[in-house]
């Protein structure tokens, strides 16, 4: 990715405890270095570090997921992109601004135009109407009352909803009062998307239905997204980028074959155990590259996963060629290195 | 709160010797210094000139605000004037109409028939004119309340350190009676209706400051976030998030204060010379005209439940649109509406009630009251007799005073005293073995205070047991509460009055508590019973203001504390029969499964796994108890019952404002103290039991 970063967070710290500020400047000057120590210090004198030197950058139209277990730290971090919840340290820019910077009514107007949010439990006011609650974003803008009814009814019939503007969210299942929270978080047109544990709180079919219409709306709309789960297979569906946290730090930050080969410790590869490898690993993960090689007439995309690979191998033992987009050939994947792929890194 | 066995669930690991020797050792000490003359009696005048110093500042203030307050005075007295006019000029088919479209409009047919039987009756009994003066009341009184609350309420929501500083200030004016800030207020405000409407918006406040404080840190926190996500600054978030996601809350707490208005008004316009329909009753009381009591006293219990009704329904349609059919309704009642007014021009008789189509039924009232009193007069002299001499005097003076041979037959000389201290003895003993050792504590401090009387016991004993036990279930900052608040009464000079209110408090409590959990529990195992009988029962009790429980106890008992003691109970009964009921049918479904699996009978269901567990919720409902027994002590002085509530009395008719003020002041430490303890139990136990 050459572009700017449309996201950049740099070097983030929330320390919930009194005086955080200077806790955590005690706390660096005590410990040396390194960020766990960091942490620990901090942990000792009752504080909590939900999220220690956290840094990422999310590119434009980017699907950047954060995934954890419950209590590490990443739906502090999401809050922190928006200022919800006010860091303690670090930076975080937005188009190269920093957001911390902003004053108050500034940080409202950055709210009511470039950013959109989705919440675990919805969050719809339970005194509006669906209509009511899509239009709310226009209304604190002051738009006008007929323009903020047609611009909300657009965006509900964009997730799907038509014909149910004038119910309360509380006659709505799960996955509706969902749709509703989307089509809230879009009415304004933002560019950048956090979704906080959006389908968490659906059943599994239903989640599954819910993903497959997120992937149909960015292909749509190409927001610049962070999209926060604790929920692996989710984030390899969904993920362009995968951030792994733990206990307030991030511990790894790679594309889902990238967790899935080189997990960075024990912690992430135990995620990666039950995941279906040969669907996830792809060509372009595995080849060694090969300068100058002569085009055989039977190449392979990059982009194939390692179940295509390894069928092609049946009844071949040699080398599979293969090429990028431009049908240029940039390297080989033996037999032996597609199996390779496919045992488990302990 | 001994009687509760409260490590009955814990297995029972032993009994802390060394401890419970100290404890026993430590009271027999004060009790023996006591005895021995080293303690001395509570002082019977003030250690603290408080009174005084009160007196002095407020009359100091009451010089320099007075013309501010005056003025406040004259232009609340605008409003007021207009409303009562306009009520009473009303022609009364009008007057029944509006209450009848008002009710339908909150709550459908059934309700407006209810209003309209309201007024109907009202108007036939030729009460309108002075039920009239007291709606004006309210309707001056309730929106003053509402807009300090709102203003209370937002600060308090907005700045967290105004809402710690205000929650004590909400727990003392709900405690202290209102007959004790009656003094200042007629002192600012001046001889006249504002006196009842201030007062009463007073006591109405805390409610509606706390619905909305409640409803708004209860709104969550994803609600909030997404409104600020949406670009919400701070008053749009107020007014279009925060409140409208709190309204159900807000609006109960708005129903309570209407409540508590009400109830309040009928009492306070004693004072401000306003002949509003609690001076009926109260007059009509004094002068033993029972029949015309009930009478008004009907008036006042049929429009708190006129009001609750109205309050509630329109609160439950909050959140429907306006539909079309109820905007025909309101078309066509204002139509019948000036056509009554019109028709009342014409036809005299339907513009004032005629005085001779009054009915009064207070004269066959009052025979069928005298029959009654005179048959039943066996049965209720008893009563009174027996509970007067066995339970309320010994427990106020002792049994070493109140044990007297006309009496018990017996006298306590040192054998009997020597048999009841082995009996208690052996009684703790008893819990002792069984490793209840709670149980023996609370026998013993039991007995304690029916030997000695809780006039009679050492002041320091009542302060010890109370510090101890507030520290024992809610640490060091309950400890001092109740520290502070018992040495407060003592410095002030209250001490003997406080241990007279506490007494009649204590046994009206204990015997509500009694009656009432067993009414719950029985609620609670049979649907029928609670639907059909004691549910509708205790609606209609709790809506009922306070005054109107003296009049069937001051005209079967007559004045004193026997009656002060009927009146508390049929009081303060609803709580305990609602968290009781409550309390066992919050026991979770699974539990009462896997013990019936177990193959319990229904007793030891009971006794063994639903009532340990409702024990916390119950124990609120004690809680609740307390605080309506405490105030109705006050009320109960009006027909004669001692104690604190007498103390506010009297400084009340000697204008003595800062001695009103005081006694006030020590019902509501008494009130926070038992507050705290109970409270601070029922969430450790709560905690303990995972709930």
């Amino acid at each position: 990715m050459s572009s700017e970063p449309r996201i950049s967070c740099r070097h983030l710290w929330k320390v919930f405890c009194a005086d955080a500020a200077d806790t955590l400047e005690a706390a660096r000057r005590a410990a040396t270095g390194d960020t766990g120590a960091v942490a620990r210090v901090m942990r000792e004198q009752g504080c909590v570090p939900a999220a220690c030197d956290v840094s990422f950058d999310v590119h434009p139209g980017e699907i950047f997921v954060i995934m954890g277990l419950s209590g590490s730290g990443k739906s502090t971090v999401v809050r922190c992109l928006s200022r919800l919840v006010e860091p303690t340290a670090g930076e975080v820019l937005i188009d190269g601004q920093n957001i911390l910077k902003l004053s108050e009514s500034e940080l409202i107007e950055l709210r009511r135009h470039r950013m959109g949010m989705v919440f675990q439990n919805f969050g719809l006011m339970p005194h509006m109407t669906v209509l009511e609650n899509v239009a709310y974003p226009l209304r604190v803008q002051s738009v006008g009352r007929a323009e903020r009814i047609d611009r909300a009814i657009e965006t509900i019939e964009m997730v799907g909803l038509a014909g149910r503007e004038n119910s309360y969210p509380r006659e709505l299942s799960g996955g509706m009062q969902q749709r509703v929270g989307i089509a809230r978080s879009l009415a304004v047109k933002p560019d950048v998307w956090f979704l906080d544990e959006p389908f968490s709180a659906l059943d599994p079919l239903i989640r599954r239905q819910m993903q497959d219409e997120f992937l149909r709306l960015q292909a749509l709309l190409q927001k610049s997204i962070v999209f926060i789960t604790h929920d692996f297979l989710e984030a390899l569906r969904l993920a362009d980028r995968i951030a792994i946290m733990r206990g307030g730090q991030v511990v790894q930050i790679g594309t889902a074959a990238e967790l899935v080969l080189n997990p960075a410790d024990s912690y992430v590869a135990d995620f990666t155990r039950e995941v279906p490898r040969e669907k996830i690993i792809t060509a372009r993960d595995i080849l060694e590259p090969v300068v100058g090689a002569v085009d055989a007439g039977d190449n392979v995309s990059e982009d194939e996963t390692l179940d295509v690979l390894l069928q092609r191998f049946c009844g071949r033992r040699e080398p599979l060629q293969i090429m990028n987009q431009s049908g240029v050939i940039i390297g080989r994947v033996t037999l032996d290195g597609a199996l390779g792929a496919l045992r488990r890194t302990s | 709160m001994h009687n509760f066995p409260s490590e009955q669930l814990r297995r029972p690991t032993g009994v802390p010797w060394a401890r419970l020797a100290l404890v026993a050792g430590g009271a027999l000490l004060i009790l023996g210094a006591a005895k021995a003359g080293m303690v001395g009696a509570a002082p019977s005048t003030a250690l603290v000139p408080l009174a005084d110093w009160l007196t002095a500042a407020l009359s100091w203030f009451a010089d320099i605000f007075k013309g501010v307050f005056r003025a406040l005075s004259t232009l609340l007295a605008w409003p007021l004037n207009q409303f009562r006019t306009a009520l009473q000029s009303l022609p009364w088919p009008t007057v029944v109409l509006l209450a009848a479209s008002i009710g339908y409009l909150a709550g459908g047919a059934r309700l407006a028939l209810f209003c309209a039987f309201t007024f109907l009756y009202i108007v036939v009994t030729g009460l309108w004119e002075p039920s009239a003066v007291t709606l004006a009341l309210i309707a001056v009184a309730v929106p003053l309340s509402v807009v300090v609350a709102l203003l209370l309420g937002i600060a308090a929501f907005r700045w967290p350190s105004v809402w710690r500083l205000l929650q004590p200030l909400l727990d003392l004016m709900q405690t202290i009676p209102t007959l004790a800030y009656l003094l200042p207020i007629l002192a600012l405000f001046g001889i006249g209706p504002m006196v009842a409407v201030v007062a009463s918006a007073i006591y109405a406040i805390p409610p509606m400051v706390r619905a909305l404080v409640h409803g708004l840190q209860r709104v969550s926190p994803e609600i909030v976030e997404s409104g600020l996500m949406a670009g919400s600054n701070r008053k749009q978030l107020l007014a279009w998030v925060l409140i409208p996601s709190a309204m159900p809350t807000i609006l109960l707490g708005l129903n309570q204060t209407i409540m508590a208005g009400l109830s309040m008004v009928v009492i306070a316009s004693m004072v401000g010379g306003v002949s509003d329909i609690g001076i009926e009753v109260f007059q009509t009381m004094k002068q033993a005209k029972f029949g015309h009591s009930i009478v008004a006293g009907l008036v006042i219990a049929l429009l708190a439940m006129t009001m609750d009704r109205v309050s509630r329904g329109f609160a439950g349609r909050s959140n429907n649109s306006f539909e079309a059919g109820r905007a025909a309704a309101v078309v066509a009642f204002l139509v019948i509406g000036v056509a009554s007014i019109a028709a009342a021009w014409v036809v005299p008789a339907l513009r004032f009630y005629p005085e001779e189509w009054v009915v009064r039924p207070a004269p066959h009232l009052d025979a069928a009251l005298d029959w009654f009193t005179v048959v039943s007069f066996p049965v209720t002299s008893a009563l009174k007799t027996y509970t007067t001499y066995f339970v309320l005097l010994p427990l106020k003076t002792g049994l070493s005073q109140a044990v007297r041979p006309s009496v018990w037959g017996i006298e306590m000389s040192p054998a009997v005293t020597y048999v009841y201290i082995s009996a208690v003895s052996l009684g703790c003993l008893f819990f002792l073995l069984a490793r209840r050792w709670a149980l023996a504590l609370g026998l013993g401090v039991l007995a304690v205070y029916y030997y000695f009387g809780t006039v009679g016991t050492p002041w320091l004993f009542t302060i010890a047991v109370l510090t101890a036990v507030g520290g024992w279930v809610g640490g060091r900052r309950v400890a001092l509460v109740a520290l502070l608040g018992m040495l407060f009464i003592l410095l002030t000079g209250s001490w003997e009055s406080a241990m007279v209110s506490l007494e009649i408090t204590a046994v009206g409590v204990a015997l509500s508590v009694l009656l009432g959990s067993a009414i719950g529990i029985w609620a609670a195992l049979n649907d029928r019973v609670s639907a059909i009988i004691v549910r509708p029962i205790c609606d209609t009790l709790q809506t009922m203001p306070i005054f109107v429980f003296l009049i069937p106890a001051v005209m079967v008992f007559l004045v004193g504390e026997f009656t002060a003691l009927v009146a508390v109970v049929l009081y303060a009964i609803v709580p305990p029969i609602r968290y009781g009921e409550l309390g066992i049918r919050n026991v979770p479904g699974e539990l009462t499964e896997a013990a019936r699996m177990m193959g319990v009978t229904r007793w030891q269901m009971l006794w063994q796994v639903q009532l340990p567990i409702a024990l916390p919720e119950i124990a609120l409902g004690v809680n609740q108890a307390v605080m309506m027994a405490l105030s109705m002590v006050v009320i109960a002085s009006l027909v004669g019952a001692p104690g604190l509530g007498q103390d506010v009395l009297i400084a009340l008719s000697q204008g003595d404002s800062g001695r009103g003020l005081v006694a006030g002041l020590s019902i509501s430490a008494l009130a926070i103290v038992f507050d705290r303890i109970i409270q601070s139990w029922s969430a450790e136990r709560k905690r303990a039991l995972g709930l």
